[in-house]
């Protein structure tokens, strides 16, 4: 298969390198423009090497304020989008595992009704119901709030499911050793199951961060004031109908800077990422 | 330490089937008490419901003294094995054993202390510091016991502890359960589907089939004077030869005919013959029994004994030989079995005295 001949490891390296400037090249495009001011990038063609506004672009963007936006730094876009992402992640871990404990280790009345309601709302996006979301939002006065952000996206059917398919596989004779042991439900559930749980916390908070990080429309339609937006959707304000109105040089730098935080925890939880998606430790 | 006493003890699943029918064994301090019978005969979820993880139906469970039916499994100081070990795969085997105790608030330095006696009692002193995914599986049966008797409990329970192991490593834990059980004089309920194991461990032997209680005894009690066919076919191995009348196809009574062909006189009321292979001698006989011939079929060494297999006319017969056989297939030996050997049931399986 793989390095059997010179030549079809030869195609094999072309092939990669290829895909590799497809993927990368425009990034290194993007960072290369965010180094120029902007005259430079409206005279085209466009340095193909980085110029000498990289600390003048990124000082400006994050703590001078960007004039499309009122005056909001990209600092503040940053810090909105983080708390954004993290709250989504964080919030529908809690509320699924919590979910997916009670259906699979408690028998109470109408738990399987329960089950189906969640397994429903699969059937149903932010986008399907974003009208009437968008309705109670603006009647519990959460429109520029960070909870009228997170809140309507925390509600999840699919991390529910894949913590409750988890449960299934731990083995009964482990609930009920516990049960000897003297651990009630609150003990198996803070010992046992989170411990057994962390790759797949881990995994799924990676999707999750980045699911938040990408959010367009329900940001968009619940944020009115600049400094409440996300970076995603200031990035969007910035870029002007007229191209002599849009700030390229910071557009880039915002680019850039909008893909540093989950290229970050991509980076620093690939690890338990895939155990997590590979390997059930039992 | 402590007695197990169970009264009338029934199990009904959903209102109609009913997994154990009402058992009553009362099982005296310091002893092992093995449940065995086949799989479905209700002995697990007998294990089960005195280690409270199982509620009961109808009937009372009573450890030293006190009706323990509406006590969590937690306060009723059990112990358990279970089969597949239930080892906490997150936990070195030290936090595996100190679970239960930290859960119960015991200080800190009374713990390290039980857990490295208990350690030392299993020879895990070394393995502390492992997960269970580490170990070998004999290892993890030895956490599994170590988890169990840093407790201290009244009661250890144990659930098929032995299932998952090899031939040989069985045989070496077996004997382990045995000499911790002996010196550690913990009452003890352990439930398999061995005879073997049953034989050997055993203080006090239940037999189960059905739900129901066969026979409560001494191992070889048990074995010498089984009180049903059932557990004279299911206590020992090879099983004790049944021979009923029709060659015991039907389960049709013997016959006079039958008798005749075998040269035996029986209770009255009896309809079924049982004879242990190892009961039946070659030769002739003068005094009273069972005088057969043996067409041979087939003959099978296993070592330090021989099984003849082969008909009594229209009877099948297993005969156990010491040491090598000397019949081919197709030979014709004379067999006796005294009277005193013999085992006599009736038309409900029931032993007839005779």
């Amino acid at each position: 298969m793989i390095g059997q001949s010179s030549v079809s490891r030869i195609i094999a390296h072309v092939t990669l390198i290829i895909g590799i400037l497809i993927v990368a090249f425009p990034i290194y495009y993007t960072f290369v423009a965010s180094t120029h001011s902007l005259q430079t990038i409206l005279r085209p063609p466009l340095p193909l090497l980085p110029g000498r506004e990289f600390f003048a672009n990124y000082y400006q963007a994050l703590f001078g304020g960007i004039g499309q936006l009122g005056g909001v730094t990209v600092w503040t876009l940053l810090l909105n989008s983080t708390i954004v992402a993290l709250g989504i992640a964080l919030g529908k871990i809690f509320i699924s595992i919590l979910s997916a404990y009670a259906i699979v280790f408690f028998r109470f009345p109408l738990r399987m009704v329960f089950f189906w309601l969640i397994f429903i709302t699969l059937m149903l996006p932010v986008e399907v119901r974003i009208l009437p979301t968008y309705k109670v939002m603006v009647d519990l006065n959460l429109i520029d709030t960070y909870a009228g952000l997170i809140v309507p996206l925390i509600a999840s059917a699919t991390a529910t499911l894949l913590f409750r398919q988890f449960f299934l596989t731990i083995p009964g004779e482990l609930v009920e050793a516990a049960r000897v042991d003297g651990a009630g439900p609150w003990r198996f559930f803070k010992d046992i199951l989170l411990p057994l749980s962390a790759t797949n916390i881990a995994a799924l908070f990676v999707i999750l961060f980045i699911y938040g990080w990408t959010q367009y429309l329900w940001p968009l339609l619940v944020t009115n004031r600049n400094d409440m937006n996300t970076i995603v959707i200031g990035l969007r304000k910035m870029i002007s109908f007229a191209d002599a109105d849009t700030p390229w040089h910071l557009v880039m730098v915002t680019c850039i800077l909008s893909i540093v935080p989950p290229v970050l925890v991509v980076v620093f939880m690939q690890r338990w990422f895939v155990r997590g998606l590979v390997e059930t430790e039992k | 330490m402590a007695t197990v006493e169970l009264k009338g003890v029934r199990k009904v699943y959903g209102g109609s089937v009913e997994a154990v029918k009402g058992v009553d064994i009362s099982i005296a301090d310091k002893a092992m008490c093995v449940l065995v019978g086949p799989s479905g005969c209700g002995k697990s979820t007998l294990l089960r419901m005195i280690a409270g993880l199982e509620s009961i139906t109808h009937g009372t469970i009573d450890i030293d003294g006190r009706v323990v039916n509406e006590v969590g499994p937690a306060e009723r100081d059990i112990a358990m094995v279970f089969q597949n070990y239930a080892l906490y795969p997150h936990m070195k085997v030290y936090d595996n054993m100190a679970y239960g105790l930290r859960n119960r608030g015991m200080k800190k330095d009374e713990i390290d202390a039980r857990v490295k006696r208990a350690a030392e009692t299993l020879e895990l002193s070394a393995l502390l510091d492992r997960r269970p995914r580490e170990l070998s599986g004999g290892q993890r049966q030895r956490v599994a016991m170590g988890r169990a008797i840093v407790r201290n409990p009244k009661v250890f329970l144990f659930d098929e502890p032995l299932s998952n192991l090899d031939a040989k490593l069985r045989g070496q834990m077996r004997v382990e359960i045995k000499n911790l059980q002996r010196s550690l004089e913990v009452t003890s309920v352990y439930v398999t589907h061995d005879q073997l194991e049953a034989m050997t461990l055993a203080d006090q032997l239940v037999v189960m089939n059905g739900g129901l209680v066969e026979q409560v005894g001494k191992p070889l009690d048990i074995y010498e004077k089984p009180a049903s066919t059932f557990v004279a076919s299911f206590i020992g191995a090879p099983p004790m030869n049944l021979l009923g009348g029709n060659g015991g196809k039907t389960g049709a009574p013997l016959t006079v005919a039958d008798l005749s062909d075998l040269g035996v006189s029986v209770p009255p009321g009896t309809t079924t013959l049982g004879i242990r292979p190892e009961d039946i001698e070659q030769g002739d006989y003068a005094g009273e029994g069972l005088k057969t011939q043996l067409t041979v079929e087939a003959v099978e060494p296993v070592g330090a004994e021989s099984f003849l297999h082969g008909k009594a006319g229209t009877h099948r017969l297993v005969v156990r030989v010491p040491g090598r056989s000397i019949a081919e297939p197709g030979a014709v030996l004379p067999i006796f079995a005294p009277r005193a050997k013999l085992h006599f049931f009736d038309a409900n399986g029931k032993r007839v005295e005779g």
